[in-house]
């Protein structure tokens, strides 16, 4: 492994300064779990990590009167320890608590799972149906993406070189809001996902007037899925949710490798979109 | 050529004062810098729990985490767990148990189990079995390892 | 349910805290890769990135220049190979393939096979240079299954292999490195007796025992050619002798001193590093270290045949066994000697069949050479032979102990491939199981979430092994003794055979300390494999206390000026047949030793055929998810033949971890190899082995029939747990969902799959 330095930034200017200094050969250092894992295994050659941990921005845990911001050092175990986040975001904690075990959830985050856009990431899907914002920090200043577009291909985000993620904001849930993620994985923890879906809707009444589903592991990028429109202005019922699964299915482009075949994929996506949406309008009911 | 840098922590219970390379994991300065051969190396990917101590409150895997990231911060090992003379209640339990066979998974365990115990004193068994998730034996089957820990928890 | 210490023991059966215990849940313990020494320099292995490619040219320049670097080797710094073959206990290795397989010499036989090897002074430099080593590769077309290797046409994967097949060299080129046959009785008459006959087949992956310490290995080699080894191995002994045979110097040139060890389950028995540290430690003069990556102890190390088998039995509409045959074809990797004459040895062996043959193939294919995994060859046939049965008693409308119990193997039973079985404990494992809690539980089939539920059942047998043990023991003033043994300690034996000593002398299992000597520091001894530990070393450990207390009965006569005759042993005491009042405790005379004569020293070297065989039934509760295949074990009982329980936690630990390697086995590990032969899931998160969450509480029945061919009735523990659970999770399956999985992993794609095809 190339020998790097670690330098530890301690403001949003101070870590630019430092990406910048290295250019491709610099990577932000969040969580650690994926990044010192990467370095090791040579798929990066780099000359420094730049630590992102102890700025202030990138730890923000803030439930505001309309906005939600999660910094992007956030671990995993601030969002299910942290009880009123945790009671408005049961579809983040759905995702935080099972990516990896407890060791890992420890130090990685919504944040870096992101960043390290893999397809199977179970923490895209979830911000993708809460509607997140990404706000990126680089010598050019702050912009926004949102998050579906964040990933562009397997390993791979908008984030040029110098830039870094700062924070993820999403609308509070209002009354009749509700969202849920489930994967499968042959084991029961510690595990990759071999497809995962999340979905959310806003209802109101029986009817959901909007629906977000998200589908990972089955395709270059996560997947916002047609099945989320098709629902729109639709009542919540099994025969809709079933429809709605159909679709999903139809938008996975999966490959077959070690974790699963993309017959089996395929499969799964019909399944886990149903699930998630009777318990995305199971808590959506309950959230009124 | 990459100069170490200096590293301020307090290690069980003590200051330490160390140069390190930045690019070691804090599992291999434990174990190489600062001679705790206690935590030991399972997979070096965070996928087995072999490694993990207790940072800033928190079981991590030490493989993931750099030496220099822990300037300004509290970690525990196993070689901190027991006092002199006494084990802690669930090393106790270990042995007492037969909680390990080969032994090379125990003291991720006993950190992990650990830490556990020190937030939720009487955790179910599933729960149990949930937080230990991250740790790996291929000796045990885990049966007699959640006995020791419920046995720690009983006698707590 | 447990043993409690019987009537005639007062130490065998109880479960004091075992003597290594306080270090290894402090961190004290020294395990193989926490080995310190003064000017120790840091190694690293460049390994193959191709399953079958020959070597055109390697060129370390870059790498020697690199700053840090003491020396880069290849295998042309190691001496000649050589076709030798010795016999290590558990199975012969030749010497040639040994050595390639530690360095690959014109040509690398599968992903991972070492090529070249750095020391330097740390561990990333070392990393560096190996990066910088330039290995020519011509890249050569792999095969790596049984059966693609069988076929005609098929790569060669080693040039000069002399294949054999029943007894007869086979001409020209060829995989297959050996074919034999076990055969008794008319098999096409007992077929046509048969009133139904099943025949399957089976294909099994390729897996690894999974142990969670990596490799390593340390060595010096000094100015008098004099070669010091510290090391995580399953015995010193087989480790001197391989390291010494590849290295071409005298066995006696080579020191093994055993570490702790972090789990071996039979794949630390093979020597990959120690080889390797010491030639790196003849070119630089230094200490080197070699530690292993996960990566490549998955890739480069011994994990167990993956196999093609197929099995067929008849029976009477009464249950009766009358034919059986089977064909395991298993792969040896790259070099032969895979464990399919185990395989044959157990296939049948739970059973009285009067009409057998067992065929049995040894077959090269490109991955790693297979080395012995906790019974090996037995787990794979057992899969085949307890799901056909499975299927018979289905068939029958029979239940399945029942059947086993009908038609068990006892004392006086040919085994299929020839010996008489002596006492053995079949029929006993069958009836605790079915007086089992579990077995008498009646299980809802239908879980919550319309989740469906199955039980299966299934039953194994290993022979264990014996061979050669050395013990001594010496009393100290105070009474206590320290025993010295050559059996490293993978789970607890040293508390064991600690116990058996103390038994014989009357004293507490606390006061002796047992202590495991490196390769100058006790007679020789085998592995710790085989389950032969507890039997053999303690067997020694018997007779060696036996030596003692002769002794000590000597001087006990000294000391009172009597013939020694006159002297006996009993209840802990020494005293005198025909005098009550001249009466010592062990204790107080031990504190006399130096007044009569010195220390006592007593040994004992033993080689004991006994070993009896054991045998084990499961069963198994299995809760499956229909619409993702999803699996999980909801309960599991193991009942098992331990002859004695000598330090009953310690059995049940042994019973429990293999279960849990067995449910990994059948339900999610496995070699997944890419189209050009190499291993893609070679790391923790995609070798799926069961973590806490993924098993339920592992209930254990302990079942004793003493075997006569111990003195205290030991049996073998350690291996016949692994031989049933991929059946008994099978039968599980099939129990729930109505399909038969014959390949593994039967994971839930597989399951899907078998469920989409019932439809």
């Amino acid at each position: 492994m190339h020998p790097f330095e670690y330098v530890r930034a301690t403001s949003v200017d101070e870590a630019i300064a430092a990406l910048a200094k290295h250019g491709e050969r610099a990577r932000p250092l969040a969580g650690g779990t994926d990044a010192l894992v990467m370095a090791r295994a040579g798929r990066w050659e780099l000359d420094a990590l730049v630590d992102i941990k102890h700025i202030a921005e990138t730890n923000v845990l803030e439930l505001g009167s309309s906005e939600f911001r999660m910094g992007s050092a956030v671990a995993c175990y601030r969002v299910y320890e942290d009880e009123q986040v945790a009671a408005k975001f049961p579809g983040l904690v759905d995702s935080a608590s099972i990516i990896g075990g407890i060791q890992i959830q420890s130090r990685a985050g919504l944040g870096g799972n992101l960043c390290n856009a893999s397809p199977s990431g179970d923490g895209i899907g979830a911000l993708i149906v809460h509607n997140t914002t990404c706000v990126i920090a680089g010598p050019n200043g702050t912009r926004e993406v949102a998050v579906e577009d964040f990933c562009t291909g397997p390993g791979r985000s908008v984030l040029e070189h110098g830039e870094f993620l700062v924070e993820m904001k999403m609308p509070m849930p209002q009354k009749g809001f509700g969202a849920a993620y489930e994967r499968f994985t042959p084991r029961n923890e510690m595990d990759i996902a071999v497809a995962g879906v999340a979905s959310s809707v806003q209802l109101d009444g029986d009817t959901i007037v909007s629906a977000r589903v998200a589908l990972a592991a089955v395709g270059p990028t996560p997947i916002l899925s047609s099945a989320g429109d098709l629902l729109a202005g639709k009542e919540a019922t099994a025969e809709n949710i079933s429809a709605a699964a159909q679709a999903a299915s139809a938008d996975a482009s999966p490959i077959s490798d070690m974790r699963g075949t993309a017959e089996q994929r395929i499969h799964l996506v019909g399944v886990l979109t149903r699930r998630t949406l009777e318990r995305a309008v199971e808590r959506a009911r309950e959230n009124n | 050529m990459v100069e170490k840098v200096r590293v301020r922590a307090t290690l069980n219970g003590e200051p330490v004062d160390f140069l390190v390379a930045p690019y070691v994991s804090l599992l291999d300065t434990l174990r190489d810098e600062l001679g705790l051969t206690g935590t030991k190396e399972g997979c070096n990917d965070g996928n087995c729990g072999a490694c993990t101590v207790n940072l800033d409150g928190r079981i991590v895997d030490s493989c993931c985490v750099l030496g220099a990231e822990i300037d300004g911060s509290t970690v525990e090992t196993i070689e901190g767990m027991a006092e002199p003379g006494k084990l802690h209640p669930l090393q106790q339990a270990f042995l007492e148990e037969a909680a390990l066979q080969c032994g090379i998974c125990t003291p991720g365990f006993l950190i992990s189990a650990k830490a556990l115990l020190d937030t939720e004193p009487h955790p179910s068994e599933d729960r149990i079995r949930f937080w230990l998730a991250g740790n790996l034996c291929r000796c045990t089957g885990y049966d007699k390892i959640v006995k020791a820990v419920q046995k720690a928890a009983e006698s707590a | 349910m447990t043993t409690e210490a019987k009537g005639k023991y007062n130490v065998i059966g109880t479960r004091p805290i075992r003597h290594d215990g306080y270090d290894k849940v402090t961190g004290r313990a020294i395990y193989g890769a926490d080995i310190k020494l003064p000017s120790l320099l840091q190694g690293a292995v460049l390994r193959s990135p191709h399953a079958h490619a020959r070597i055109k040219s390697i060129d370390t320049a870059a790498a020697k220049a690199l700053a840090g670097v003491s020396a880069v080797i290849t295998s042309a710094d190691f001496p000649g190979a050589h076709d030798t073959l010795v016999d290590l206990g558990e199975g012969a290795i030749n010497f040639r393939y040994a050595s390639n397989n530690v360095m690959a010499g014109d040509k690398v036989l599968y992903k991972g096979q070492p090529v070249a090897a750095v020391a330097a002074l740390d561990k990333n430099t070392a990393l560096e240079a190996a990066a910088l080593i330039k290995v020519d590769y011509e890249v050569l077309k792999p095969v790596s299954t049984v059966m693609e290797a069988l076929k005609p046409g098929a790569p060669i994967v080693l040039e000069d292999l002399e294949g054999q097949d029943l007894g007869e060299k086979i001409d020209g080129q060829t995989n297959q490195a050996n074919h034999i046959r076990h055969e008794f009785g008319d098999v096409e008459k007992g077929f046509a007796e048969a009133d139904i006959v099943i025949e399957r087949e089976f294909d099994t992956a390729m897996v690894h025992q999974g142990y969670i310490e990596p490799h390593n290995a340390t060595a010096t080699w000094d100015e008098e050619d004099r070669i010091t080894i510290w090391t995580s191995t399953q015995g010193s002994f087989p480790t001197r002798r391989q390291t010494a045979g590849i290295l071409r110097v005298p066995d006696s040139s080579v020191k093994v001193i055993p570490l702790e060890i972090g789990g071996g389950f039979g794949g630390k028995i093979p020597s990959y590093l120690e080889p390797v540290a010491a030639i790196l430690s003849r070119e630089t003069g230094r200490p080197v270290k070699l530690l292993m990556e996960r990566t490549s102890v998955f890739e480069s190390t011994g994990p167990t045949p993956g196999t093609w088998m197929s099995a067929k039995v008849g029976v009477k509409n009464d249950g009766t066994i009358t034919a059986a045959t089977a064909d395991l074809r298993f792969d040896a990797g790259a070099y032969p000697g895979s464990p399919v004459g185990a395989g044959m040895m157990c296939v049948f062996s739970c059973y009285d069949i009067p009409n057998t043959r067992i065929d049995g193939y040894d077959v090269v294919v490109n991955k790693p050479k297979t080395a012995a995994y906790r019974a090996p060859g037995a787990t794979q046939a057992a899969y085949a032979m307890e799901t056909v049965v499975d299927e018979i008693c289905e068939k029958l409308g029979m239940d399945p102990l029942e059947f086993r119990i009908k038609n068990a193997a006892k004392e006086g039973t040919r085994r299929a491939d020839g010996p008489i079985h002596p006492i053995i404990g079949a029929i006993q494992t069958h009836e605790a199981a079915k007086a089992s809690d579990h077995w008498n539980t009646p299980l809802e089939k239908n879980g919550p979430d319309g989740k469906l539920r199955g039980r299966g059942i299934a039953s194994g047998y290993w022979f264990n092994i014996g061979l050669k043990s050395a013990v001594t023991i010496s009393v100290n003033e105070d009474g206590t003794v320290a025993l010295t043994e050559g059996s490293t300690d993978i789970g607890g034996s040293r508390a064991s055979i600690a116990m058996m000593a103390a038994e014989v002398l009357g004293i507490a299992a606390e006061d002796v300390r047992p202590h495991v000597a490196d390769s100058e520091g006790i007679g020789y001894t085998d592995v710790t494999g085989g389950s032969r530990t507890t039997y053999a070393t303690g067997y020694a450990a018997h007779d060696a206390a036996q030596d003692v207390v002769v002794q000590l009965r000597e001087r006990a006569a000294k000391l009172w000026d009597v013939e020694t005759d006159e002297i006996e042993f009993a209840n802990g005491n020494y005293q005198s047949k025909s005098d009550p009042e001249l009466r010592l405790t062990h204790k107080e005379l031990a504190s006399k030793l130096g007044s009569t004569g010195g220390p006592v020293v007593g040994s004992a070297s033993v080689d004991p055929e006994g070993a009896g065989g054991a045998y084990s039934t499961q069963i198994c509760d299995i809760e499956i998810d229909p619409e993702t295949g999803k699996t999980d074990v909801i309960r599991y009982t193991i009942v098992q033949d331990v002859g004695t329980a000598i330090h009953p936690s310690y059995v049940e630990g042994q019973m429990q971890g293999a279960v849990a390697q067995g449910i990994g086995w059948a339900l999610n590990e496995e070699y997944f190899l890419n189209d050009d032969g190499a291993m893609v899931n070679s790391s923790f998160l995609d070798y799926r082995m069961p973590t806490s969450l993924d098993l339920p509480e592992i209930e254990t029945i302990i079942v004793e029939v003493p075997n006569p061919g111990h003195p205290f009735g030991v049996r073998g523990v350690g291996e016949v747990p692994i031989v049933p659970p991929v059946a008994t999770v099978a039968n599980a399956i099939h129990d729930a969902l109505g399909v038969r999985l014959r390949t593994t992993p039967m994971n839930a794609g597989s399951i899907l799959s078998a469920l989409a095809a019932k439809k």
